[in-house]
């Protein structure tokens, strides 16, 4: 059956040459208009995104959300929008210009690019690079730089601050990601993401459920949302690194932590979900492409899950719990799967998969022991008696009775 | 002129304009920027020379943490918001000349070598340099001596920048 | 098309320029950057020998990694120094910062 995005791309190939352009500028020219349709097609999701996340918000929160323009509200983003765009745009005095307007895109290009290596179906992927993985790790860098530049750039101390502590998290969170992020690789043989995808002819998350779990975890702390939003909520320094950004350049600030957010699903449906595989997926790769956003926005709707559900979490307690915790279960993990994966070689795959869920099991059973263990002696030490103020004593007042 | 020729120099133009302002702009913020753009500009060459892992993992380590952590040291380290005065010390014009006398001799030296003109050789498809490059830092025979030292190296330099910057503790009174 | 010495007066220059940054710069930080561009030009040397001239040895890029992590862990201990030297001297003007013992 003919894959319907490659015979348009052949026709469109065989109409420029045939109009007597050169090979390579050929070959330049769809790969531009590849990208452009990528990147609209995101920047459309994007919008419908900002419907999602108030629809679902509101039934969290048992209301209803916003239902009055359109059929069940769904003119409400592009009313935001023109509200975005028709705000008053104000630089601060003092601000860098230059930086302080470089920000926002630069945010905006960091989740943009993550999709280049992302594989839509088993023939559509913007680059085939053997380092994917690696590539994720790379850009998601440059959106920790957006944030110290906007930060900077604002000319006003608690922005500063917001920024810092932003990056400190960021920085601090990549370190179980990437360790993580390695555990498919060993188990694919490769880096490159379309060989993860096509390894998985059982979903990684079955066999290396902890891995899956401190991903989504870290990846949550990664695009900055609760329980690890301290850096922008409103009642946390002032809403952190962008205070001082106003109308669309806040919109892309906004735009790019949804976009985020669904790029993490997507991410995680790549590497643990099975990326676009699914029935019939390899005769029809339109199908890939569904099934890929489907288990992204799942995996998008558990994050919000987790968002309106859970509290926030101190910055003590959020860099404490990165470096004492989660790294060491992330190296632990590798390492086990790594001896467990060379000791059980050759087996059938039914038993690897269940040894590899057992070992899952009982690395995070003795986690949870110990958190449990440590937990109680805290408590034990933290509730032990303390003078307590005493109220005044009751004074008599002279001349009333 | 091939297609490939033109991002060369063009890339080269950008990254070596980004050098220069590097070394001379007086805003050191700027220059930490000027430096990303250099760091950028040298992964792209990485790429130019087939070269794909060395590209990804100079933008993680160079853009990702060390320019970063530039930033935060330039924020950490400034008493007054503005850069004032002169951004060079008194002997900048030797410094100009040691460095254009430099750049003559490597040039003088590079036209006296027969193989300066080397063209590109295809590389063997059957040979992937990431795995190569994978087998040979943990192969006996090969470099896993030297990956140990290095990773020994990074412990002695985390532990010993944590405890340089570690803030004394003021006498207590 | 790209023969090898376009690649090795890039490097050159992108190192001359480095040396002129630690040279003539006087915040310590701003010599800091110039180290960071001589390293960077060494490393595009190294691998543009080992693409042109020895592909099938994969030690060309085996020491641009030992260099890589040799660089990370130089800035790493140098900007802490600098950040204790700041706390006492309130400076880090390397001109300024000339006496052993103040």
């Amino acid at each position: 059956m003919a894959d319907p995005l490659t015979g348009i791309a052949n026709w469109l190939e065989n109409l420029l040459l045939g109009w007597g352009l050169a090979e390579g500028f050929v070959t330049f020219l769809l790969a531009v208009l590849g990208v452009l349709i990528l990147v609209v097609f995101l920047l459309v999701i994007d919008i419908i995104l900002v419907w999602v996340e108030r629809k679902v918000v509101a039934r969290f929160q048992d209301r209803l959300g916003p239902n009055r323009l359109g059929p069940f509200g769904l003119i409400q983003p592009v009313a935001d929008i023109i509200k975005l765009m028709i705000k008053e745009d104000i630089t601060p005095i003092g601000a860098d210009k230059l930086l302080y307007n470089l920000a926002p895109p630069f945010a905006m290009a960091a989740v943009l690019l993550i999709w280049a290596v992302i594989p839509l179906s088993s023939s559509v992927l913007g680059a085939d690079i053997n380092v994917g993985v690696l590539y994720i790790v790379a850009v998601g860098s440059i959106g920790t730089l957006a944030i110290i530049l906007a930060g900077w750039a604002s000319n006003n101390k608690y922005s500063l601050l917001g920024a810092f502590r932003t990056v400190a998290q960021m920085i601090s969170y990549e370190v179980p990601m990437v360790i993580v992020l390695l555990v498919p690789v060993l188990l694919a043989n490769s880096m490159g993401i379309s060989d993860i995808v096509n390894s998985q002819g059982v979903w990684n998350i079955f066999i290396i459920p902890l891995g899956a779990i401190i991903l989504l975890i870290t990846a949550i702390a990664e695009i900055g949302r609760t329980p690890f939003d301290l850096l922008e909520a409103e009642s946390e320094i002032v809403a952190g690194f962008h205070i001082e950004y106003t109308g669309m350049k806040f919109g892309l600030f906004y735009a790019a932590e949804l976009l985020h957010a669904l790029t993490v699903g997507a991410l995680f449906a790549t590497l643990f979900l099975g990326g676009w595989r699914g029935p019939y997926a390899d005769q029809f790769p339109i199908l890939g492409v569904f099934y890929l956003f489907l288990k992204a926005f799942i995996i998008y709707y558990v994050i919000m899950w987790i968002k309106y559900t859970l509290p926030r979490i101190r910055i003590d307690h959020m860099l404490n719990f990165n470096w004492k915790i989660l790294t060491p279960v992330a190296l632990t993990l590798l390492i086990v799967t790594a001896v467990t994966d060379k000791l059980i070689e050759g087996v059938s795959p039914v038993l690897y998969v269940a040894i590899m869920l057992i070992i899952n099991v009982v690395i995070a059973w003795v986690i949870v022991t110990i958190l449990r263990n440590y937990t109680k002696s805290e408590r034990k030490r933290v509730g032990e008696e303390r003078p307590v103020a005493q109220p005044p004593m009751e004074t008599p007042i002279s001349g009333l009775d | 002129m091939t297609a490939v020729q033109i991002i060369f120099i063009v890339v080269a133009a950008v990254t070596l304009g980004a050098a220069i302002m590097v070394v001379t702009t007086r805003k050191l913020l700027h220059a930490a920027i000027w430096l990303i753009l250099t760091l950028f500009g040298v992964a792209i060459f990485y790429v130019l020379l087939n070269a794909g892992f060395l590209a990804v993992a100079q933008v993680v380590i160079y853009i990702g943490a060390i320019a970063i952590l530039m930033i935060f040291a330039i924020m950490l380290t400034r008493q007054l918001a503005i850069d004032i005065g002169p951004q060079v010390n008194r002997g900048w014009p030797w410094a100009l000349l040691i460095s254009l006398l430099l750049f003559g001799s490597l040039i003088w030296l590079f036209s006296n070598w027969s193989g300066v003109s080397t063209e590109l050789p295809t590389l063997s498809s059957r040979v992937d340099p990431l795995r190569e490059l994978g087998v040979s830092l943990v192969s006996p025979n090969a470099y896993v001596i030297p990956f140990e030292l290095v990773s020994v190296l990074l412990l002695a330099a985390l532990i010993g920048s944590i405890i340089v910057a570690w803030p004394r503790k003021e006498n207590e009174d | 098309m790209i023969p090898l010495s376009w690649y090795l007066i890039f490097a050159a220059a992108l190192f001359c320029i480095g040396l002129y940054g630690v040279l003539a710069r006087k915040n310590a930080i701003a010599i800091l950057m110039g180290i960071e561009l001589m390293l960077n030009a060494v490393n595009i040397n190294l691998v543009a020998f080992w693409r042109y001239r020895a592909p099938d040895m994969i030690a060309g890029q085996a020491w641009a990694v030992m260099v890589f992590a040799v660089a990370a862990a130089e800035v790493a201990v140098g900007l802490a120094l600098f950040i204790s030297i700041y706390r006492t001297r309130k400076t880090i003007a390397a001109d300024e910062i000339n006496l052993m013992k103040w």
